[in-house]
């Protein structure tokens, strides 16, 4: 029987969720292992049906012949659509909640249990499915060399879902660690703590086996994202369950230490989930799409060691002006600002492999989108840094400018890369010839810039004015204006912000249509893009 | 020869790249955070702290629960404004019992280091009831469900010893009377010397309005109403905090 050791598995782990509802300590870990039980019993029921169909041993009629392991990868970039419409969806909402405040639904839809679920579902399911499918999918590619582990990627692709899940409903039953980007409570962290030990051992193993004597520097990001986001994740959230059977745990460090551990938690869930990480992406899919080597093999070299050495230290300014100690503020600061450099090494790696095929970006949309991704990589690097320097600081923090400085990395370079990468893998993954419209990723491209750039003016207006009207003093040396009042002034931009929300939504869901069909087989009828095809020679 | 032409080595050793990752990307946690757990002058020397009592612990747990840190900081920084707006600039004695920390990050809402004794109890209980009845201005979300969800009192002590595991000096005393302290604190007819002692600056008395029940509400207006309150600023000494 096919999966009856996996179903056997399920099904104990459905049990064993069934038996903690009945001894839970306290009502949110009851209500969540409920969760637990539903998921792994629907698990349990499809896996189960699957292996009705299938005798052990036979060959299905559509077996990859090339010798890779491309199946988890194609769940994993319908994963990371689904879930990147899903995340934005969630965005639209509490950014409409912020604007309209009636729109809160308590207990369990109330803003501050719904931003996290927005967060993490744009940050861990969107950004770490497009991670996980990409890395599964380029490591083979660059090592020529099947996936280690056979089925352990299956594991790690399933159990990474289920700890979306776990987390998501976790937020909303009110199960949370409230430390930012590190929500989920001790028993979902250690289930995550396994999957991406299981992640670590698919994708170093498959390096090991590789048939090419070079590690390929996409590779090389990959890695150091995988090893980094493991070292920050275990020691972050170290923490003191209050029961075995319980959601309640306090964390293991207090006040001034557990604000400067989840900082620099916090500050490299940036530097490797959502940077080095989609690097390594940068460093595959654009030298492919665009048919060009990489610009500078000895800047890869220096902006990788520079890029992962300092990153780390980044981390105090976030806490600048704060009880943390000023040496350690300055020295963040001082780290912020050098980070400047490897990250336009990064931003000019990417750019100049374009050298010799800069036409591409008027006829192909899908280097369009990825030369932009690219740019706005480089403006948030940028910023960050002068956002690091604290007499900037001193103004923007707090303020919704942070908000915006996120959105233009996160939705500009984390996102437009992905889009890049996931238009570059579905016709490649399904055997298609192209995709199923060209234009309209050209849409896409065009509701998704558009919405980042309403997005982001918006909230430097935003973040600017309220930290200006927090220290205005009149001539007697009184505060000019109530904290209400500024809250009241943030209204307009937090309406026009979840405009820029929607247009950006709106190009997630002109994707999701586009990925559908292609994978149902479909070609839309349409004018090719000006240039994209070689001009037609007249008959001699 | 330039060093870069040896990188190949670690090119073609995943062992060395892997290793050589881990160990580039340790340096800065270890140089920046362990340095905090040893240096004597991390936290300021004040008087005044003291755990967090059984109700004002639950408050917490709610506040945390909530994700209140969206929206509100509890970190006043040393500028003229935040002083005259909220207070004296908070130290880092101040969050020393706090697991985890919620200094926050953003202010949609106004900073709540020091909002203990700012308001009454009925001002706090209307204004979560009903944010927008007495700040019209404001964005906050509705609790008034927090009325309706009663203490039970359940595992108040594992609760404790949880904090003590990871460094809180809750003592014998304060263990054994876990229970009776969470609901003695919001009963205005309980004895409540032996609390007052254990915990000195608690604040007593029913807060939601209703004495008869002791609520996430009466919790969650506990713990608001004793924030930043606690050291006493008359015997600290801004020079020794130089760090």
């Amino acid at each position: 029987m096919k999966f009856g050791v996996e179903t056997m598995i399920v099904g104990i782990g459905a049990f064993l969720a069934l038996l903690a509802v009945a001894f839970a300590q306290d009502k949110a870990f009851e209500s969540h292992m409920w969760v637990l039980f539903f998921v792994l019993l629907c698990a349990a029921v499809v896996l189960l049906r699957r292996s009705s169909f299938t005798t052990a041993g036979a060959v299905s009629a559509d077996a990859d012949t090339s010798g890779y392991f491309d199946e988890v990868i194609k769940y994993g970039v319908v994963a990371t659509v689904a879930w990147g419409i899903v995340g934005f969806l969630v965005g639209v909402i509490v950014a409409s909640q912020l604007a309209f405040p009636d729109l809160n639904i308590e207990p369990w839809f109330n803003f501050g249990r719904v931003r996290p679920l927005h967060t993490s579902a744009v940050v861990f399911a969107f950004g770490g499915n497009a991670l996980i499918a990409t890395s599964l999918y380029v490591v083979q590619r660059t090592t020529r060399a099947r996936l280690f582990g056979g089925n352990l990627a299956w594991f790690v692709f399933w159990g990474y879902q289920l700890f979306i899940v776990m987390a998501a409903t976790g937020y909303l039953l009110g199960i949370t660690e409230s430390r930012e980007y590190a929500e989920p409570e001790w028993y979902v962290d250690i289930w995550l703590t396994i999957v991406w030990v299981a992640y670590l051992v698919v994708f170093m193993g498959t390096l090991i086996r590789r048939k090419e004597p070079h590690i390929y520097v996409a590779n090389w990001f990959y890695l150091a994202f995988i090893i980094t986001i493991a070292m920050l994740h275990v020691v972050n959230n170290l923490s003191m369950p209050v029961s075995f059977l319980g959601a309640k745990s306090y964390s293991a460090f207090s006040g001034v230490q557990d604000a400067l551990t989840q900082w620099w938690y916090g500050h490299n869930a940036v530097g490797f989930f959502l940077t080095a990480g989609f690097l390594g992406m940068m460093y595959y899919f654009i030298p492919k799409q665009v048919g060009r080597p990489v610009y500078s093999y000895r800047l890869s070299i220096i902006h990788f060691w520079a890029l992962i050495f300092l990153y780390i230290w980044a981390g105090p300014h976030h806490l600048h002006y704060t009880a943390l100690p000023d040496w350690a503020q300055t020295l963040g600061m001082a780290f912020s600002i050098m980070l400047w450099m490897p990250s336009w090494g990064g931003m000019i790696n990417g750019l100049m492999t374009l050298s010799g095929a800069w036409d591409k970006i008027r006829t192909d949309p899908i280097v369009r989108m990825m030369v932009i991704s690219v740019a706005f990589y480089g403006m948030s690097t940028f910023e960050g840094p002068v956002m690091s320097i604290k007499a900037v600081n001193s103004l923007s923090h707090y303020t919704d400018w942070t908000i915006g400085h996120v959105h233009s990395g996160a939705l500009g370079w984390v996102g437009m890369i992905t889009f890049g990468a996931v238009y570059f893998l579905v016709p490649k993954l399904w055997h298609r010839e192209r995709l199923y419209s060209l234009r309209m990723i050209n849409w896409h491209f065009w509701l998704a810039t558009l919405g980042i750039v309403v997005y982001a003016a918006v909230m430097w207006v935003a973040g600017i004015q309220q930290g200006l009207m927090w220290r205005e003093y009149d001539d007697q040396g009184f505060l000019v204006y109530s904290f209400a009042e500024t809250v009241a002034a943030m209204r307009p931009y937090y309406i026009l912000r979840t405009v820029g929300g929607l247009l950006y939504l709106a190009g997630g869901l002109v994707m999701g249509f586009n990925v559908l069909m292609t994978i149902l087989g479909h070609v839309r009828e349409e004018t090719p893009i000006p240039g994209s095809q070689p001009v037609m020679q007249p008959a001699q | 020869m330039s060093i870069l032409d040896k990188h190949h080595i670690i090119e073609k050793n995943a062992s060395y790249l892997l290793i050589g990752s881990l160990l580039v990307v340790s340096i800065g946690g270890i140089v920046e955070i362990t340095p905090l757990f040893y240096l004597e002058n991390t936290i300021e020397k004040v008087e005044g702290m003291r755990p967090y009592t059984p109700l004002e612990l639950k408050g917490r747990d709610i506040y945390v629960r909530e994700g209140c840190y969206a929206c509100h900081s509890q970190m006043i920084r040393p500028f003229r404004d935040e002083v005259e707006r909220y207070g004296p600039y908070s130290l880092a004695a101040e969050s020393m019992y706090d697991h985890p920390f919620q200094w926050g990050s953003k202010r949609t809402g106004p900073d709540l280091a020091r909002v203990g004794a700012r308001y009454s109890n009925e001002w706090h209980v209307q204004h979560l009831i009903e944010p927008r009845s007495v700040v019209p201005e404001s964005v906050m979300p509705s609790y008034s469900f927090l009325l309706n969800e009663e203490l039970t009192g359940n595992l108040m002590e594992e609760h404790l010893r949880a904090n003590v595991a990871v460094g809180v000096p809750y003592d014998e005393a304060m263990l054994e009377n876990a229970k009776a302290d969470l609901f003695a604190q919001a009963d205005p007819d309980a004895d409540t010397s032996g609390l007052e002692e254990r915990y000195p600056k608690a604040v007593l008395g029913d807060f939601d309005g209703d004495p008869a029940r002791l609520t996430e509400m009466d919790a969650l207006v506990a713990y608001l109403q004793m924030l930043g309150t606690l050291v006493d600023f008359s015997s600290y000494d801004p020079t020794s905090g130089y760090r």
